[in-house]
């Protein structure tokens, strides 16, 4: 455990150079799966194309797509950039699944309610359909999250600094404490990361709040807010 | 004979579903269970094949404490329908009739075969058989819930609220079903519902129930239309009179019990409190709960 | 195309298709130890989902440990386990077990509770006994997420199994590492080719096996029916994702 102490500068610092690689990741995956999603949501035939890809694509390893990347989108292989637009396409393929759920699990009805109290189409989806797939989307999110930041990890075999660069110096150095400080680091910063979600996701979806499920309207839901 | 004695029944979350619940419910007779949701119907039928076992008191099935029976070979023993059918969706209509045969070591072509003349029984036509039950409307399904109850021929058929999730027509047409089934296999049928007008229809005794599993009152059809024991049976017995099937009509010299049709379905002898049982509705001689449920004491009586 | 004339050179040599490191024993490595890893794991995570899916007990202890393990950088395992046990295939071996068992037992108990609650009461209620409830009804009902957290479990396997190349001489891992150390573009290119064509082969036969094993009667719904065989089918291939019940496997 001293060496834990000793190195908290380098812990800090590979968390860092996580961070770097998986929060773009998980952005990007978000505003990359909603167009797809709904595509595959709208209409039947993309559907079929469009889910069987991400499932195709969700099955390939992450060590040979690390290296094959490189070659096809011209990166260089350590380079951060590499790893996340990888960690992003994965983020992709388990997004745009949960979009495509979460879109066609809003209640038909309450979707043609709104366009016969005249929505439009485009405001019908951000101010109907979005918001209602909100959930959905947010627990989507919150494993892509937690796994983008376990799978940056991964990177470390290649030479991409992350935490898991306390896992390949710490079995080469047979330094046990630097292994169980990598792991323990990803946890938490995979924890905080998803806390940072849950905690977005309230702010933006007050009606999700505990205190307002159900019948309690937003404006009650408000009040509750207001009061402490 | 199934025989209730003071049976109380609350779930670990303290509801107190069944109060103090005693009654007979006589052989080769259909007893039914009638009440608004929440009174304890389900729960009274379940304890009868230990699906629900009591918290006290107990229950006999001809002499027999059931909480001494292998609850499984019990239910192997007893026919059980319930709404929506209850089928094993990956089986087709004829294995799903065949089960508990089978589940009791019938060989497999004996029960398909026993099963396939179920279907005929219960009105199916047999080319159904080979089916699955998502293959099958709602009526449907239903009639094969009471052939694969009817399997095992058992003499006790538990029926809860068989009928509930088909449409009005169909219904019917199942109501009319289970009387002729009933005048052809005389079996000791426990059917539950929340619609009076299928109790009076079904019945040869009727026990309606309020909250907590409590007999507001008990007795033939006739009985309870002609003697409502109280504000809560007349307000459930009376709630659409209009549409009512079997109602009471007072002809001068004493009430008769007619039919929707307007005919004749029974004399009411002598007037309350000391009526006999009407002519449509006899009581085995050995249920003294009928006739006496319909006066000041709606507590079902004592069995012996 | 840098990418595909070294591929196909790396893979066209026959060199490479014999011996102790050529690619029919690697690949027969790599799914001799994917195999055995799952037989162990499932004999593990398949009777305990069963129990937690029939009596709901225990759910809540699942959930959370799936969802811990899925926090877990499979790389920190290896690594660690490695330091424990030593460089060689043991340490691959228990870390993977310890991996692959989430999906599957997320598998068991999902399949059992997308199972309709009336179907397995009226299976009582007839007077099936609980094995007989389990074995003639759950089971059946259940396969097709059963087999989808096996699905998951082997994707899981077969690319971790791909990185304790790093830890252990066994693998078409192997070839990524080897070339990454020797910079040979064809033999990192190659090895991960060969990986990927694994996994989504894999994939692939999964996706059928899942598909095929959906009891008739489930799918046999007229699909006119909406009441009934469309949506029962639909919630036994895809949990709700709010369950948390995504099947979800690191790399
Ligand atoms: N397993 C159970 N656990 C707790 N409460 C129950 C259970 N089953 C039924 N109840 C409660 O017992 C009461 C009677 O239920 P039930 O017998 O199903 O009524 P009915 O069939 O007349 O609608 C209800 O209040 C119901 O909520
Ligand atoms: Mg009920």
């Amino acid at each position: 455990m001293t060496w834990i102490w000793s190195n908290l500068d380098l812990i800090w610092d590979r968390t860092f150079d996580h961070l770097v690689l998986s929060v773009p990741s998980i952005v990007l995956s978000f505003i990359v799966a909603l167009p797809f999603g709904w595509l595959a949501h709208r209409y039947r035939a993309s559907r079929a194309v469009i889910l069987t890809s991400v499932g195709l694509l969700y099955a390939i390893p992450s060590l040979p797509l690390f290296i094959v990347l490189p070659f096809i989108v011209g990166t260089s292989i350590r380079s951060p950039l590499n790893l996340i637009i990888a960690l992003t396409l994965y983020g992709v393929a388990l997004m745009v699944r949960v979009v495509a759920d979460g879109l066609g699990a809003v209640d038909r009805d309450v979707r043609q309610s709104a366009t016969a109290v005249g929505f439009s189409g485009w405001t019908v989806f951000w101010q109907v359909e979005l918001p209602l797939a909100g959930p959905v989307l947010l627990a989507g999110l919150r494993v892509v999250a937690v796994s983008t930041v376990s799978l940056a990890t991964v990177g470390a075999v290649i030479g991409a600094q992350s935490l898991g660069s306390l896992f390949t110096d710490g079995i080469q150095r047979g330094i046990q404490a630097e292994i169980i400080a990598g792991i323990i680091a990803t946890v938490l910063l995979a924890l905080a990361l998803d806390g940072a979600l849950v905690l977005l996701g309230r702010l933006l979806m007050p009606w999700t709040r505990p205190s307002a499920i159900g019948t309690v309207s937003r404006t009650s839901a408000a009040l509750a807010e207001a009061t402490p | 004979m199934i025989e209730f004695r003071s049976v109380t029944k609350r779930f670990p979350d303290g509801t107190l579903a069944v109060d103090d619940f005693s009654l007979v419910l006589p052989s080769h007779k259909t007893t039914v269970f009638v009440g608004t949701s929440g009174s304890g119907k389900t729960t009274l039928l379940r304890m009868i094949n230990r699906m629900v076992d009591p918290t006290s008191g107990c229950i006999e099935i001809d002499g027999a404490d059931i909480s001494t029976l292998d609850p499984v070979k019990l239910r192997r023993g007893i026919g059980y329908v319930m709404q929506n059918s209850g089928l094993l969706p990956h089986r087709k209509v004829v294995d799903n009739v065949a089960t508990v045969p089978m589940l009791r070591g019938m060989p497999k072509k004996k029960a398909r075969d026993e099963a396939l003349a179920l279907l005929d029984t219960v009105g199916l036509d047999r080319s159904l058989a080979g089916r699955y039950p998502s293959q099958l409307s709602g009526g449907q399904q239903q009639r094969v819930g009471v052939a694969r109850g009817l399997a095992v021929n058992p003499n006790i058929l538990l029926m809860d609220e068989p009928f509930g999730a088909v449409d009005p027509i169909v219904r019917a047409e199942l109501q009319q079903e289970l009387l002729r089934l009933q005048r052809e296999l005389g079996k000791t049928v426990v059917f539950v519902t929340h619609d009076i007008d299928e109790a009076f229809l079904l019945g040869d005794q009727v026990v309606i129930l309020r909250t907590g599993g409590k007999i507001a009152q008990i007795g033939s059809p006739a009985e309870i239309l002609a003697n409502p024991v109280d504000e809560f049976v007349s307000t459930f017995v009376g709630a659409d009179r209009g549409k009512r099937s079997l109602h009471v009509e007072n002809h001068g010299d004493g009430d008769v019990v007619v039919d929707e049709t307007g005919r004749l379905a029974g004399v009411l002898v002598g007037a309350p409190p000391s009526l006999a049982a009407a002519a449509t509705a006899p009581f085995e001689p050995e249920s003294k709960a009928g006739p006496q449920g319909s006066g000041a004491s709606a507590q079902g009586g004592d069995p012996r | 195309m840098i990418f595909l004339s070294e591929t196909l050179a790396w893979l066209g040599d026959p060199a490479h298709w014999v011996g102790a490191s050529g690619i029919p024993t690697r690949l027969a490595q790599h799914l001799l130890f994917t195999l055995v890893t799952l037989v162990v794991a499932g004999a593990i995570a398949v009777p305990i989902g069963f129990v937690i899916g029939h009596t709901g007990r225990g759910r809540s202890v699942a959930v959370a440990t799936a969802g811990a393990f899925r926090a877990i950088p499979t790389l920190g395992l290896l690594t660690l386990v490695a330091l424990w046990v030593g460089i060689g295939l043991n340490a691959p071996f228990v870390a993977l077990t310890v991996l692959a068992i989430p999906p599957i037992l997320a598998g068991a108990y999902t399949g059992f509770e997308a199972i309709d609650r009336k179907i397995i009461d009226a299976a009582r209620a007839v007077g099936m006994s609980e094995l007989q409830i389990l074995l003639k009804v759950e089971l059946p009902l259940g396969l097709p997420l059963l087999i989808g957290g096996l699905r998951s479990a082997t994707l899981q396997v077969v690319a971790t199994a791909t990185l304790a190349a790093y830890i252990a001489d066994f693998g078409l891992g192997r070839y990524l590492f080897e070339g990454l150390r020797i910079r040979d573009y064809g033999e990192m290119l190659g090895g991960s080719v060969l990986v990927i064509v694994l996994a989504i082969v894999l994939e692939g036969v999964f996706a059928l096996v899942q598909k095929l094993v959906v009891p008739r009667g489930v799918t046999a719904g007229r699909p006119t029916d909406i009441r009934d065989g469309s949506s029962r089918s639909r919630a036994v291939m895809e949990p709700a994702i709010e369950e948390g019940n995504i099947n979800v496997h690191s790399k």
